[in-house]
């Protein structure tokens, strides 16, 4: 395993698009080379080098490179990008994009992650261990098919519309989300340890939500099934009382979706 | 801008149908723009020489049916994000950059289509009150000549004439809308029954009268087809089915078809004609388009197959109609028709977004993504269904090759159309990774036609160019065409077609495309912007009927929500604004 350390060279005004970021591209290239990779920034293309100093080289393969990122990389976007293998850690926040399309592999993220994150994934392991901004794990704009496979732990809170439209994978959230987690969803499983505020699984038709807290706004397209006590998704216990809940009805004849809400958090339902 | 016009495209193998050039081995010549004999020797000197040897030499391509600018296009734009950032094409210092897949920005629609080879390309419905909107974005798409046809199978105007038998007024009001939109031909979609779309209803029957109006859809067919031979109009009447999309529709259709049976033919031009050996006249009284969506089977998804054999038989034994085949070649497609009720049917089978507009005394609209999967077997059969619509129709000079863009596919498929079509290993390939229905519920398994690359230029260039009437100067390499010349990297005598994908790579990047005699796309790089053209029917009748017939307009004007002095399209929004001559006084 070889290690490529990108350590920031001060602020950065016009957010960096930085796809070039991933183990993929890194692999089998020298730190020259490294150096050499052209990001956009706004209308122009300039060498990584620009934006950080670079030490090590790239591995055989994805699988075997790993990326340090030493501070925060807010004003970068994308990093991480549809990689397949090998590892990033970050140490400090990231900005939007992070990880989105991945496919394999690991990106640590020891801070926020903006807008984005893991959007689209289709597997591997992204760890989050600050908050989540909008749409993590979730379609971009327009299209209704999010993440299909892989994991997203986020250790702080997520704000709006996480997961939305997924097919598959896990999201895990130790904290609350704000709105329309889950809207579109149609398969694999989010979990909110914390609460929601409102349209939770709103149009979803297949996959399964737990909001393990309180969900502020409940949608009406739900219907109550039954009660249940301590979940379980393979190697995930949710533990407590939970009431469980099949739609989105509002969808004519597509209600294959469950939702499951704490009991005690919400006396009302 | 291109600036020599004048080249030598030397020793390639000629494919030019409207002169029965069947790849002999040629020298084409091209002087400021135009088709020639031969050059002098100062031409020589100051023109380019291209040495073809090996190569396949074709005129440009000619797309007869594909939606490329206007309302529809941009809504399906607008409604879809998720089709533009996943396709995106930087700018060059030649180039501006563009977005979307099945849905491209205007300048990604030029340079793509140039890349493939293709010259001339007509946008397939024009709302009359968006021809504004279709010219603006049609001006800003590069590389190639375009026109628009005009949608007028839901008219209000020509409704009410064609009910109370009033043809000649409603040919008078052709004539007018046409000169005023600055439009190429006519247009019916689903003829009487986008009206009671109005009203949530639609029509099923060709003997059905619609709401308010009380015409039916065979009076507007007969009506629309008299009135383009009456006018002589480059292209015949162009035709989208009531039924569209619904299993069964082929019957509509087939009984559609026989209606236009007896209608005389007759194309009016008054414009200089390239030399061809065969007749470049256009023969056809009837253009069915996407005849693949026209043409479903069974009585519903249950026993769906295709219908397309009825279609083929009354094809192969008349000689009054020729079809575009509205090919599936799976994968993503945008949905966008004028026929808003079909679209709605998408809309309730899928769920996907949908979008559906009203335009006002005159037409409709629906726009809804999809995606054909290989996985599903209706998709199957619909891919199987446009080949046998290509393969089975004995005489090629009956058909086109198109997907409808980006109804069945987008045009950036059609060199995967054109290996199915020439290669029955690549077919088998198809009916191996697709569902079986494909094989049980279609013709297709049984076809061993492999088409030529004769059968392809009639297809892609000489047949569309008769068809919609501008092989005066499109669709040949006749003495006098426009200098519109393809140059494909392909061995004719050492092409093995069981090498499909070798076919698919040499359609999608031309070696060289010459347009106007200047090489503008040199194997997939756009090397050039040349000028363009907008190619509109301009149809001189006379004065009194004219008269008569705008007076009765204006009163009903009233019930527009624009005035009338700012319904016409001026001069001002067209790119090289290039009118055919028709003179329909006498």
């Amino acid at each position: 395993m070889e290690e490529v350390t990108l350590t920031p060279k001060g602020e950065i005004d016009i957010m960096v698009e930085a796809e070039v970021i991933t183990p993929d591209t890194f692999a089998t290239k020298s730190a020259n080379e490294i150096e050499n990779l052209v990001v956009w920034q706004g209308s122009h293309e300039l060498p990584l080098s620009g934006f950080f100093d670079v030490k090590g080289k790239g591995g055989s393969s994805a699988g075997e490179t790993s990326i340090i990122i030493e501070g925060d990389v807010t004003r970068v976007k994308r990093i991480g990008e549809g990689m397949t293998g090998g590892s990033i850690i970050i140490k400090g926040s990231t900005g939007m994009h992070t990880g989105s399309g991945m496919n394999g592999g690991e990106i640590l993220v020891k801070g926020n992650a903006d807008a984005w994150a893991g959007m689209e994934m289709k597997g591997g392991l992204l760890h989050i261990t600050g908050d989540a901004g909008d749409h993590a794990g979730c379609a971009y704009r327009g299209s209704w098919h999010g993440m299909t496979g892989g994991k997203i732990l986020i250790d702080g809170s997520a704000q709006s519309q996480v997961g939305g439209g997924m097919s598959g994978g896990v999201i895990e959230v130790a904290g609350s989300v704000q709105n329309f987690c889950g809207i579109r969803q149609n398969g694999g499983l989010i979990i909110v340890n914390g609460d929601a505020v409102r349209g939770v699984g709103a149009e979803m038709n297949g996959g399964t939500i737990v909001v393990a807290g309180s969900i502020m706004n409940f949608l009406p397209g739900f219907e109550y099934a039954d009660t249940e006590i301590d979940l379980t998704f393979d190697d995930i216990v949710c533990q407590g009382e939970f009431m469980k809940f099949t739609g989105d009805y509002a969808l004519v004849g597509r209600n294959k979706g469950a939702l499951y809400t704490s009991k005690n958090a919400n006396e009302d339902l | 801008m291109a600036g020599n016009k004048t080249i030598a495209i030397k020793n390639g193998y000629v494919f030019d149908p409207l002169n029965e050039i069947d790849g002999e081995i040629m020298d084409i010549f091209v002087k400021d723009g135009k088709v020639v004999h031969e050059l002098s020797d100062a031409d020589r000197k100051n023109g380019k020489v291209i040495d073809a040897k090996g190569m396949t030499v074709m005129p440009g391509g000619v797309d007869s049916h594909s939606h490329i600018a206007g309302a529809k296009v941009n809504g399906g734009r607008m409604m879809r994000p998720e089709d533009s950032y996943k396709w995106t094409r930087k700018k060059t210092s030649l180039t501006h950059s563009g977005t979307g897949y099945t849905v491209p920005s205007v300048y990604l629609e030029g340079y793509q289509y140039s890349q493939m080879g293709y010259t001339t390309v007509f946008e397939a419905a024009v709302p009359p009150l968006e021809a504004r909107h279709t010219h603006e974005e049609m001006r800003s798409i590069p590389m190639i000549d375009t026109g628009g046809y005009l949608v007028l199978g839901n008219n209000w105007f020509l409704m009410r004439y064609l009910r109370e038998g009033e043809i000649e007024r409603a040919a008078n009001y052709v004539a007018w809308m046409m000169r005023t939109h600055k439009t190429y031909g006519i247009k019916c979609v689903n003829p009487a029954g986008v009206e009671n779309w109005g009203w949530a209803e639609n029509i099923g029957a060709l003997d059905e009268a619609n709401i308010h109006f009380g015409v039916t859809p065979r009076e507007m067919i007969h009506g629309l087809c008299e009135i383009n031979e009456l006018l002589g109009l480059p292209m015949s009447m162009h035709l989208h089915c009531n039924n569209l999309g619904q299993p069964g529709c082929f019957e509509i259709t087939k009984d559609s078809l026989e209606i236009p049976s007896h209608i005389k033919t007759k194309q009016n031009l008054d414009v200089e004609w390239a030399e061809t050996k065969v007749d470049s006249k256009r023969k056809q009284s009837v253009y069915l388009t996407h005849a693949q969506f026209n043409s479903f089977g069974g009585t519903s998804w249950g026993d769906f197959e295709s219908g397309t054999k009825a279609i083929i038989d009354h094809v192969n034994q008349t000689d009054y109609i020729v079809m575009d085949s509205g090919c599936v070649p799976f994968g993503e497609a945008t949905v966008m028709t004028g026929d808003g009720p079909a679209i709605h049917n998408l809309y309730k089978l899928t769920g996907n977004k949908w979008s559906n507009t009203d335009v006002e005394m005159e037409c409709g609209s629906g726009i809804l993504p999809f995606t054909y999967l290989k996985s599903n077997p209706i998709h199957s059969v619909q891919w199987a269904m446009g080949l046998e619509l290509l393969l089975l129709v004995k005489d090629v000079w009956k058909s086109i090759m198109t997907t409808d863009h980006p109804n069945g596919g987008t045009f950036l498929k059609y060199p995967n159309v054109i290996a199915w079509l020439m290669s029955q290993e690549a077919r088998e390939a198809t009916f191996n990774e697709c569902h079986q229905w494909a094989r049980d519920r279609s013709d297709l398994g049984a076809v061993d036609r492999e088409m030529s690359l004769y059968d392809i230029a009639v297809l892609t260039r000489a047949n569309p160019a008769r068809t919609v009437g501008i092989s005066h100067r499109k669709g040949s390499l006749g003495i006098g065409a426009d200098g519109d010349v393809t140059i494909y990297n392909m061995d004719p005598t050492n092409l093995d077609t069981r090498d499909y994908e070798n076919l698919v790579r040499n359609f999608s990047q031309a070696e060289y495309t010459i347009k106007d005699g200047g090489i503008v796309s040199r194997q997939g790089e756009i090397v050039a912007i040349p000028q363009k053209r907008t190619f509109y029917a301009d149809v001189k009748v006379q004065e009194q009927g004219e008269k008569d017939m705008l007076a009765d307009v204006k009163e009903w004007f009233k019930y527009y929500t624009v005035g009338f002095a700012h319904y016409p399209t001026p001069d001002s929004y067209l790119m090289n604004p290039t009118p055919i001559k028709i003179n329909a006084e006498g």
